[in-house]
């Protein structure tokens, strides 16, 4: 188990590798720009030396591939360079945003998890009843909706018309604000689990095993709580995981919606601003939390489902 | 339907101009019978600039997707058909690729081309392809051993002419269903795009755009949040069961627990 975790973590250093030289190319081919960041103003007009003497200071002179060999250098002890913009470390600046992206997440997905499954669950068991018609119109509306509007739609009701919630804002981390960003953003994921958790059991509920459960004269609450829950979470296990990462992605526009101090909101800042570095390394940051949490995934199979061997 | 006729007769059904016909005097005017959605903060009347967006969104949508099937298409089968080291190359890429959350990736890459509508079909044109590419490949795979193909080789078909004639048109099922979602979620995307204020630049009337303005205006004006959303999501929700449902008639495996 433990040798598993490990050889899946060395599996990401190519992955990673390979992320950072895209990202890399794709952030770095215009120079010019980035150098212009660098000294500080776009507006004015700066003479030709003062910007080559930037470049210089920010080793934008040198060509591409050394650029990346130095980056990669740094990557390697944990650093991401520096802000172009506000001369500090940008693993600074990132790690101070990491917690309330986390944390928004986390709760996202705990409301997704807590309430998607069960509903898909449900509904596979009374399949054509009214909880199943309702859940899945709501499943497919859910996956359908842009979640910005719903973070407005849902600001609107219940944070202006009935004042419950604060519009915005990260309120020193209390929980209060913490309920409307987070419920825009599992929406769409608990939908998505609930589809996914319906169409699982329902296949389940088909195989021979559940016959044979059944046949056996195992209680209804038995049959489905051992045999069909536990081996739909493992189809809704992998599910889950891949679409971590488009959670994960969405919190750029909900922290924007509602000027959450989160990493997404940091990238966006760092974009208006053409800020490379910290472009780069929210990207990166974001991909990693993504990566692990599928790690986290792959090593939870093995709680769930007995059959998978680690060798 | 209803959506694509829209923006196709945008210019005939709209009853104002979405930018020109801009009247401060009638600005964040509620619904009402002479403007049907009410007006937004410069006076511009939301029902033209809805059914005007509708372009926007749909030409995203379709163009983007069409640039992710080609290369999905493309990279998928030839990987699926030639196998050895460029399957390998191509699946690392698209393994890379599906690790990075597309907003994330299309975020990115307007942070170097800058906003702009032209940039946003790039954006999302090149960074959604991999999941047309995994299915063109599984498919091949699928088909590769079967008879008809074993038969074309015999035939003395080349490599090509076997990829393109023999086996994409077998497997444009699936991939169909993929590019219909494709094109839901490229909509979604760009109304983020826009609404983060990277997208199509005011004033073209774009949907997530409205919304990003509106967003200003939510305590005063409500009603200019609304429209634009719900032009958004009526659209995607369209699609999506629209895929669904060709996976439906497609899969025989649904259709069979159907009967």
């Amino acid at each position: 188990m433990l040798a598993f975790a490990l050889r899946r973590l060395l599996q990401f250093i190519p992955t990673i590798l390979g992320i950072s030289l895209i990202l890399f190319l794709l952030l770095n081919v215009l120079p010019g720009n980035a150098a212009l960041v660098a000294a500080g103003d776009q507006g004015r007009a700066i003479d030709a030396r003062f910007i080559e003497q930037m470049k210089k200071e920010w080793g934008l002179d040198k060509p591409l591939h050394i650029r990346y060999w130095v980056y990669l250098h740094a990557l390697a002890r944990g650093e991401l360079g520096l802000s172009f913009l506000r001369r500090e470390k940008v693993s600074g600046l990132v790690a101070d945003r990491l917690w309330p992206t986390l944390k928004l997440a986390i709760v996202a997905m705990l409301i997704a998890l807590g309430f998607g499954i069960p509903l898909g669950f449900f509904s596979a068991l009374r399949r054509g009843s009214w909880l199943d018609t309702f859940s899945m119109v709501g499943a497919v509306s859910g996956v359908s909706i842009p979640q910005f509007w719903l973070g407005l739609l849902l600001m609107f009701l219940l944070a202006v018309k009935i004042p419950l919630f604060p519009t915005s804002g990260y309120g020193d981390g209390a929980f209060r604000h913490l309920i409307l960003p987070a419920v825009t953003l599992g929406v769409g994921y608990m939908a998505l689990l609930a589809r996914t958790t319906r169409a699982a059991v329902v296949e389940i509920l088909t195989t021979d095993y559940i016959r044979v459960a059944r046949a056996k004269g195992l209680s209804e609450f038995l049959v489905n709580r051992k045999h069909v829950l536990r081996n739909a979470l493992i189809l809704v296990s992998t599910t889950a995981g891949l679409q971590f990462g488009s959670l994960i992605g969405q919190t750029v526009i909900v922290e924007k919606l509602f000027s959450w101090p989160g990493i997404g909101s940091l990238l966006v800042d760092s974009i208006f601003q053409r800020d490379i570095p910290v472009i780069q390394g929210c990207v990166l940051c974001i991909i990693l939390v993504f990566l692990l949490v599928n790690l986290a995934v792959d090593l939870l199979y093995a709680f769930i489902d007995p059959r998978i061997e680690y060798q | 339907m209803l959506v694509t006729a829209m923006a196709l007769f945008a210019p005939w059904l709209a009853p104002y101009h979405p930018i020109d016909h801009a009247d401060l005097v009638h600005a964040e005017e509620p619904p009402s019978r002479i403007f049907l959605f009410g007006t937004d903060n410069q006076g511009r009347d939301i029902l033209s600039r809805v059914i005007f967006g509708a372009r926007i969104s749909l030409s995203v949508g379709l163009v983007s997707q069409l640039l992710n099937s080609i290369i999905g298409i493309l990279l998928g089968v030839t990987a699926g058909f030639l196998g050895k080291w460029w399957d390998d190359l191509v699946m690392g890429l698209t393994n890379i690729m599906l690790s990075i959350p597309s907003l994330i990736f299309a975020l990115a890459i307007m942070a170097v081309l800058g906003p702009g509508l032209l940039n946003v079909f790039l954006a999302l044109g090149f960074t959604n392809w991999s999941y047309s590419c995994r299915i063109a490949r599984s498919q091949v795979l699928f088909t590769r051993s079967l008879d008809y193909i074993t038969a074309a080789r015999a035939l003395g078909y080349g490599r090509a002419r076997i990829m393109f004639t023999q086996i994409l048109p077998n497997i444009m099922g699936p991939i169909l269903v993929v590019a219909t979602l494709g094109v839901a979620y490229a909509i979604l995307i760009e109304a983020s795009l826009s609404f983060l204020g990277l997208g199509t630049q005011p004033p073209t009337p774009s949907w997530g755009g409205m919304l990003s303005t509106a967003r200003e205006q939510l305590f005063t004006a409500p009603w200019i949040s609304i429209f634009p959303g719900l032009a958004i999501f009526i659209t995607v929700l369209g699609l999506n069961l629209l895929g669904d449902g060709l996976r439906d008639i497609l899969d025989p495996h649904t259709t069979r627990q159907r009967k």
